[in-house]
């Protein structure tokens, strides 16, 4: 593998990126997965690197996740989206920031359709208006939270406790960086590094020491799909999509995975127990599933957060295994405990995914 | 005569032989074009340099051949042409055939096969090159056991800026798919296609050999993308289209048919002489029927790929037909220098 | 720590991958036929045979198919198919590149019966 190559192509594919004062739009369901997810991005950002980070309560799902289950059609969705950005106009912030990545592809889809079609964007004003009184501005920079993540990955290394690298061979960890397919497939010049080797998770892997692995199913969908999802019978399809990436990478013995949407970390690592349960199956050593992360909580245990405060207490796949491989202190005893230390109980382990009680 | 490959070389040869002065300028130290990297030619894979011996032989001393000179500019003088090159040179002439012929596309630019970033895939040029070597090994010195080649790249594409095909990729792949299996008869070899262009004598005769004396198995489905796999095997993906499912191979070796496409310096001198391209960006004759050679510019032709993808027998047929049309047009002047 | 859970019961299981894994199929009644056969190899895929073939009008048996489905090594069902076939030898009137498309068959049937599965 010749890895220049790949540089020569990121090299094409390079975007803007605001560098400060960003409207926040948080996700619908990833407080839910991750919890300590976006918290640790505003913490990052407001306290680590003095940013200015406007938390709206006001701004309300961009509803991309219904446009995808064909339950909203676009005109509604292109109306919720452009009363987000009047509420980022309102706020006075140019600079928007989407935390999750259908999101990002939804507004860029949005954005992209105003450009070619200016009647369309003069529709969505005027119904806008007629709805809610508001006007908007289109934002000057539109970034996916990991691009932020990205710009400041330096940074963020120079001020780093810990580094990818397994403490006792002093050896690089092996990274699986998951892109979520909103994100660059369908505008690849709208992503770091393009669509074919997308570069956003790479660079923070090898800012903070990692090594990424190539495997030939990298660029499939993970199956979250929405509308396969949504209902129970079309599950298998997207279990399935989950199953062939994890067949892909096994034989690479990947010590983590990092991606970067709501939906792809929490069918990464979900599957991999329902994949035990049905299967018996699992895909790292000694009956240790792959651990899966978003990338704040990476950044966040590079830093030295505590893996507790950050969430990874709700990951099916334990971190723990690698946690101790990086070599972050941390109370196993405190994983289940509540804020103020009083036991929440914990759950049931599973039949065959190694679980992690204290 | 600006450009000293196939048609520049003979048609400074059928053009001195009718008794014109000829300067021929070529912008790589030795004359022949992409010939000179031709091992075999289709389609009886007769050795290429029997061929560029035979043009290179045939031109006589009178033919004044100036090369390592890239031509940069070609004004229009008071009815006389002035042509010049980056580091000075000039010449002036009456009439000037534009033989610049054609680039290969570039493979990186496909980024989803892997040019440049996995170490076994290579061109169609690069395994010519491997011919002439006399030995096809993978990066780390071993011999293939199999070997893919993908037809129609950066040609039929629109992501890649050519929707023209390319004419001659389908037989070249044919032609090597069977040197490779003279080199290494072990090694098994497929070929993805889209349509299997055999359009000239023989060519048909070529592919019934190569799937029965040779056994190359031919599959109908455009590669989507390549990988790597942990051995270092590149994976495939193609769709089986006859069979209505995606097919997943892995191969040691990847071969790219990268297509003809116009070059930068053709397109340059076009442009600035304000010749016609066409949105293939070959240059536009008068009448591609009537008058193929000729331009929309009194005492200026084309010959060869300049004005699109062609074999080599085809060249050399217009370029013939070029040194007669420009005989034609001092005939109808009465102005020889 | 194995766990103490009964049976979970997800309502849906893993959907079956139809890629065709060439790497993985086993070619062994394409090894056979085609040397028993070796006509086969001149196949092009055009489909004359399957247009003519008496059993391809009533059943959804296709020679052109089977060529390629024996080839890539998918052979389930594979006696099923060739049971379809009435011998009555249309295709290899048609086939344009002298395929033995009737020796086919028989050496399919052949490989089953003695061959490597």
């Amino acid at each position: 593998m010749k890895h220049e190559g790949k540089k020569l192509v990121w090299q094409e594919y390079q975007k803007e990126i605001a560098d400060d004062h960003f409207f926040y739009a948080r996700s619908c369901i990833r407080q839910t997965f991750f919890p300590g997810s976006e918290k640790v991005f505003t913490k990052i950002l407001k306290d680590e690197l003095g940013k200015d980070v406007y938390d709206s309560e006001h701004h309300t799902s961009c509803t991309g996740i219904g446009y995808h289950a064909d339950a909203v059609p676009f005109e509604t969705t292109m109306t919720v989206v452009a009363r987000q950005f009047a509420l980022m106009t309102e706020a006075g912030y140019e600079n928007y920031a989407a935390s999750c990545i259908t999101s990002f592809g939804l507004y860029t889809e949005i954005l992209e359709t105003w450009h070619h079609f200016p009647e369309v964007e003069a529709k969505a004003r005027e119904f806008l208006f007629k709805a809610t009184g508001r006007e908007f501005k289109i934002p000057k920079n539109l970034a996916h939270a990991s691009d932020i993540i990205y710009k400041f990955r330096h940074e963020i290394a120079e001020k780093a406790k810990y580094r990818l690298v397994d403490k006792n061979t002093g050896k690089p960890l092996r990274v699986v960086e998951h892109i979520g397919c909103h994100y660059s497939k369908m505008f690849p010049h709208k992503g770091v590094g393009g669509a074919e080797y997308p570069y956003v998770l790479t660079g923070m892997i090898e800012a903070w020491g990692g090594e990424v692995i190539d495997y030939p199913e990298r660029r499939h969908c993970c199956g979250f799909g929405f509308r396969q999802y949504i209902v129970q019978a079309n599950r298998g399809y997207s279990i399935a999509c989950s199953k062939k990436k994890f067949d892909s990478m096994e034989p690479y013995e990947p010590d983590m995975i990092i991606t970067n949407c709501p939906g792809c970390p929490m069918f990464l690592d979900r599957w991999q127990y329902a994949l035990s349960e049905m299967e018996g199956k699992t895909y790292g050593k000694n009956g240790n599933g792959i651990p899966v992360f978003t990338y704040e909580e990476v950044a966040g245990l590079v830093l030295g957060y505590d893996p507790w405060e950050i969430g990874l207490q709700v990951h099916q796949v334990p971190a723990e295994p690698l946690l101790d491989k990086i070599g972050i202190e941390y109370d196993p005893g405190s994983k289940f405990k509540g804020p103020n230390g009083e036991d929440l109980g914990h759950p049931e382990a599973p039949s065959y995914l190694k679980f992690y009680k204290e | 005569m600006i450009g000293g490959g196939a048609a520049g070389l003979e048609a400074s040869s059928a053009l001195a032989s009718l008794g014109f002065r000829v300067v021929l300028v070529e912008k790589e130290d030795e004359t022949g074009g992409h010939i000179k990297n031709w091992h075999a030619l289709f389609p009886n894979r007769r050795p290429g340099t029997e061929v560029l011996q035979a043009l290179r032989s045939k031109l006589s001393k009178e033919v004044e051949l100036f090369s390592g000179k890239t031509v940069t500019e070609i004004k229009q003088v008071q009815g006389r042409f002035e042509v010049g090159s980056a580091d000075g040179w000039k010449a002036e002439a009456d009439a000037v055939l534009l033989t610049t012929g054609f680039s290969l596309f570039n493979a990186s630019k496909k980024e989803e096969y892997g040019y440049g970033i996995y170490d076994n895939v290579i061109t169609s040029a690069d395994l010519e090159s491997a011919f002439s070597a006399g030995k096809i090994t993978m990066k780390n010195g071993e011999q293939p056991k199999r070997i893919g080649f993908v037809h129609c790249v950066g040609s039929r594409d629109e992501k890649a800026g050519n929707i023209y095909c390319s004419k001659v990729c389908c037989v070249t792949a044919v032609k090597q798919a069977i040197e490779v299996k003279q080199f290494l008869p072990e090694c098994e070899v497929f070929c993805f296609y889209m349509d299997m262009r055999m359009f000239g004598r023989h060519y048909e005769e070529l592919y019934k050999e190569a799937q029965e004396k040779y056994y190359i198995q031919f599959i109908r489905g455009r590669l989507s993308e390549s990988t790597e796999d942990h051995t270092g095997k590149i994976i495939l993906k193609v769709e089986d289209t006859l069979l209505g499912k995606p097919l997943k191979i892995g191969v040691d070796m990847l071969v790219l048919m990268v297509g003809m496409e116009s070059p930068d310096i053709t397109r340059k001198l076009g442009s600035e002489l304000g010749l016609l391209n066409d949105s293939d960006r070959f240059l536009v004759s008068a009448d591609q029927h009537i008058s193929a050679n000729v331009s929309e510019i009194p005492g200026l032709f084309f010959a060869g790929t300049c004005t699109g993808p062609k074999n080599i027998a085809d060249t050399l047929a217009d370029a013939r037909s070029a040194a007669l049309a420009i005989a034609g047009y001092f005939e109808n002047n009465s102005n020889r220098s | 720590m194995a766990g103490t859970v009964e049976k979970v019961r997800f309502g849906f299981s893993v959907n079956k991958d139809r890629q065709i894994d060439y790497d993985a199929n086993l070619k062994d009644i394409a090894d056979i036929v085609l040397k028993a056969e070796p006509t086969i190899n001149l196949c092009i895929s055009c489909g004359t045979c399957a247009s003519t073939c008496t059993a391809g009008q009533f059943t959804d048996f296709s020679l052109r198919k089977m060529i390629l489905l024996v080839r890539r090594g998918e052979t389930k069902g594979l006696e099923n198919e060739i049971s379809k076939c009435m011998l009555c030898g249309k295709c290899q009137l048609a086939c344009p590149r002298g395929v033995s498309t009737r020796n086919l068959i028989l050496q399919i049937h052949k490989a089953l019966k003695t061959g490597a599965l």
